[in-house]
């Protein structure tokens, strides 16, 4: 049984992710990444691809991380951490090392959803015991907005602008759990910073369990949302309560909701003061409600607030 | 000492065995295949123990090669061709990250258009990687070439890469004399190296190297495989005098008097050097010169051998498109340009994508290197067999 | 960052490699305020919240159970006050 974290106690006091590391003011990466490595401890491994946390925390000769941490490209993190994990397990079992750590690699919606998808499909598929936490903020943020196929459907990014003739995206961000799924992996869940013991729980999870795990973590990002500084973590939470980001984890292929919202807020609440929606018509609106009561009636949701 | 009759690749998979490798990653490639065939044989039936990553693409067989080779793992992996291209920019990482991984590389012709036989145009275009660059030319120099491989990169701590022949030298059967396991172990132990990716340790690997950084980083790399120049040859005598080899830089034959001289490197070597035979039978004081590192390139070696040689016949089997001249006539030019005396050098391209070359074109050769010679200058490039 | 302290290339650790566990910090992210938090221990009820969803590690936990925030390290977001259940924490404009 995993060690539950239900209140503050319970909660290592210890960081892991140092401070002064480059992160934006109000990146909502950074507090999951601190939340996730008060989990994980210090027996840990972190492989990150390239991206905003791999640039903002190990620009030398400054190292944010005060665990093992590697970075070899973007494409390949899932890789990396499966040679990691197997030749751990080499030289375990051939008496050349003592040590047993954990595993994660740390993607960002870019190096998970495009590029370091084939790579993660292998890992996932061949069963190494590690776990992959994507930090979503819906962009390739880090070079300056542009789009990915974690990007939601009418968003507007520099690669595509909402104008004359578009609407922003266009398409649907993928359904990452889903595929992560579809390799048959013990345990999945999504997550955001704004419930802090749901996501420690689930990364207690993912750790405990054998095999490959994945957490797939919506992180708000007020640089490429256009969204004030301080609300990071009201949009983590508001992202939840309007049914966009069920919270939900699959052990063994059971699913799970482990944040129910009984009254959910209109999707207008959390598009409105997002720079990168203000160009949304009410047709679009409506049609991100759509989405929303959809994923609602999938994950077992309540209904939209009565609008008074 | 065993003597069996291997192919180029079950040779090189034996002597990744009696290495006790630690990790294996790799992605099958014609002709590379049955290396990584054999040595899944060998992980199946419990006589290697190591682990075996059936990974789902060469980009993903060399980064798993970096993330183990941290560990203090001894790691191998092999490819050809379009799988070397697509691991091209973890290459990069590899060598300057400091990761002693050994690869073979079955040479192969780059596509398009698609083709699975024999040319150089797989290692040369990795040639800027930072990686060492073994070529070895038969099944024994396979075996042997790779065991040394894993003693070169974890004493210099830089990748090696260690290239045959496809088909050539990968698929034919030729004797092969192996050391009894012990003695290979004797000369590289089975131990585990720093583990830079220890809890213990904490470090952080493959940062951000600013513009303040990045050519000091970079640099470290190329005066790693500078200084690698005097310990693989201290490697390749220690190696000779354990398993009675006879292996350096380069082989020279009936260099000691010639007067015009074939450059090859890979097995097109054993096809000069019975050209040479026939030439010198004939009175020609022909000479060969084989290259068997080409990374570090043997520059002293070179110059030393080809002193007083009136001109060298330089045989690419790679092309440079829009390049000066083709590639080992690019390095060889450039090693001996500072030298007040030199020979002529004459260029050949040869063999792309697996075309026979045969011993009279090889007597062609020879006689417009000698016309070069003669002359004092050289003609443009020839490109040997090529239908108009 | 001056020239003459920067490593050249044989003391640099080999592979570039970072051998200082959490060497940020040392980086000085104070520059990046405008405003600053300033929190009143009177109200704070000591939950932790704050400590929780501060992106810098930037708030620090006693050993009495109480926090304090540690402004070496703030860039001066404003989570904690956004995140603060009781407004212990108001953000006042930096003076330098």
């Amino acid at each position: 049984m995993s060690t539950q974290y239900r209140t503050m106690k319970d909660v290592p006091k210890e960081e892991y992710l140092a401070q002064g590391h480059r992160l934006c003011a109000g990146c909502t990466a950074a507090t999951a990444i601190r939340q996730i490595l008060k989990v994980s401890g210090p027996n840990t491994v972190v492989v990150s691809a390239t991206g905003c946390v791999e640039v903002a925390t190990s620009f030398f000769p400054q190292s944010a991380w005060r665990i093992p941490w590697v970075h070899v490209g973007f494409v390949n993190s899932a890789a990396v951490a499966s040679g990691i994990e197997s030749a751990m397990k080499a030289l375990f079992r051939k008496k050349k090392t003592d040590e047993k750590v954990n595993v994660i690699a740390l993607g960002g919606d870019g190096g998970t959803f495009d590029i370091g998808l084939q790579a993660l499909s292998g890992a996932m598929e061949r069963g190494h015991d590690f776990v992959y936490v994507c930090y979503d903020n819906e962009a390739y943020m880090n070079t300056g907005v542009q789009r990915s196929s974690a990007t939601p459907f009418c968003a507007s990014t520099t690669t595509c602008p909402a104008g004359k003739f578009s609407r922003g995206q266009s398409t649907e961000k993928k359904d990452l759990v889903a595929i992560a799924l579809a390799h048959n992996i013990p345990y999945a869940a999504t997550a955001t910073p704004a419930y802090p013991f749901d996501l420690m729980n689930k990364v207690r999870r993912a750790i405990d369990v054998e095999g490959p795990a994945l957490i797939h973590v919506l992180t708000p990002c007020p640089t490429g949302w256009r969204f004030e500084v301080e609300k990071g973590i009201d949009y983590s939470k508001m992202a939840v309560l309007t049914g966009l980001w069920p919270l939900y984890e699959v052990a063994k292929g059971s699913m799970r909701l482990t944040v129910q919202v009984p009254r959910r807020e209109p999707v207008k609440k959390y598009l409105e003061a997002q720079g990168r929606f203000k160009h949304l018509k009410p047709e679009d609106i409506e049609g991100i409600q759509s989405r929303a009561d959809l994923l609602a009636a999938k994950y077992g949701l309540g209904p939209v607030k009565e609008q008074v | 000492m065993a003597r069996v009759g291997l192919s180029g690749n079950y040779a090189i998979a034996y002597a990744v065995k009696m290495a006790d490798v630690d990790l294996i990653a790799a992605y099958p490639i014609t002709p590379q295949t049955t290396i990584v065939e054999k040595l899944s044989d060998f992980v199946a039936n419990g006589e290697l123990n190591a682990e075996y990553i059936n990974v789902e693409s060469e980009h993903s067989a060399m980064s798993a090669c970096i993330g183990a080779s941290l560990t203090g793992a001894r790691v191998f992996t092999a490819t050809s061709s379009q799988g070397l291209a697509y691991m091209h920019e973890v290459l990069f990482m590899a060598s300057v990250l400091r990761t002693p991984i050994v690869l073979a590389n079955v040479n192969r012709a780059l596509s398009a258009p698609l083709n699975i036989w024999n040319d150089h145009s797989d290692a040369m275009a990795e040639r800027d990687s930072g990686w060492i660059q073994f070529w070895a030319s038969s099944a024994q120099e396979a075996f042997d070439t790779t065991v040394l491989a894993f003693k070169v990169a974890e004493e210099t701590r830089l990748p090696v890469m260690v290239n045959i022949d496809g088909f050539i030298v990968s698929h034919t059967y030729e004797p092969v004399e192996m050391p009894g396991e012990d003695a290979i172990r004797s000369f590289i132990p089975s131990k585990a190296m720093l583990n830079r990716v220890s809890p213990r340790l904490s470090y952080s690997t493959g940062v951000v190297g600013p513009p303040e950084y990045y050519y000091e980083m970079k640099y470290q790399a190329v005066d790693a495989i500078e200084r690698s120049r005097e310990r693989i040859r201290e490697m390749q005598a220690t190696y000779n005098k354990a398993f009675g080899r006879d292996y350096g830089d380069t082989y020279g034959y009936f260099m000691e008097d010639a007067d015009y001289a074939l450059l090859t490197m890979g097995s097109m070597t054993g096809t000069a050097r019975v050209v040479a035979e026939k030439l010198r039978s004939q009175g020609e004081k022909a000479g060969v010169v084989s290259i068997r590192t080409y990374r570090p390139f043997p520059s002293d070696i070179l110059e030393r051998l080809l002193r007083g040689v009136k001109s060298v016949g330089v045989m690419d089997r790679a092309v440079t498109p829009g390049g000066p001249v083709s590639p080992l006539l690019a390095d060889l030019a450039s090693c001996l340009y500072g030298f007040a005396e030199r020979p002529v050098l004459q260029g050949f391209v040869a063999g792309l994508g697996g075309r026979d070359v045969t011993e009279d074109e090889f007597e062609m050769m020879y006689s417009k290197t000698k016309d070069a010679g003669k002359s004092g200058h050289a003609g443009q490039t020839v490109y040997v067999g090529l239908r108009e | 960052m001056s020239k003459q302290n920067l490593k050249g290339w044989k003391e640099i650790p080999e592979g570039g490699m970072i051998t200082e566990p959490g060497s940020s910090v040392g980086f000085d992210v104070q520059a990046w305020r405008t405003y600053r938090p300033v929190m009143d221990k009177s109200k704070c009820t000591k939950c932790g919240m704050c400590w929780i969803y501060c992106p810098e590690g930037a708030i620090k936990y006693n050993a009495d159970g109480s926090y304090e925030i540690d402004l070496t390290y703030c860039k001066g977001c404003g989570i904690c006050n956004r995140t603060c259940a009781v407004k212990a924490i108001s953000m006042v404009k930096e003076e330098r």
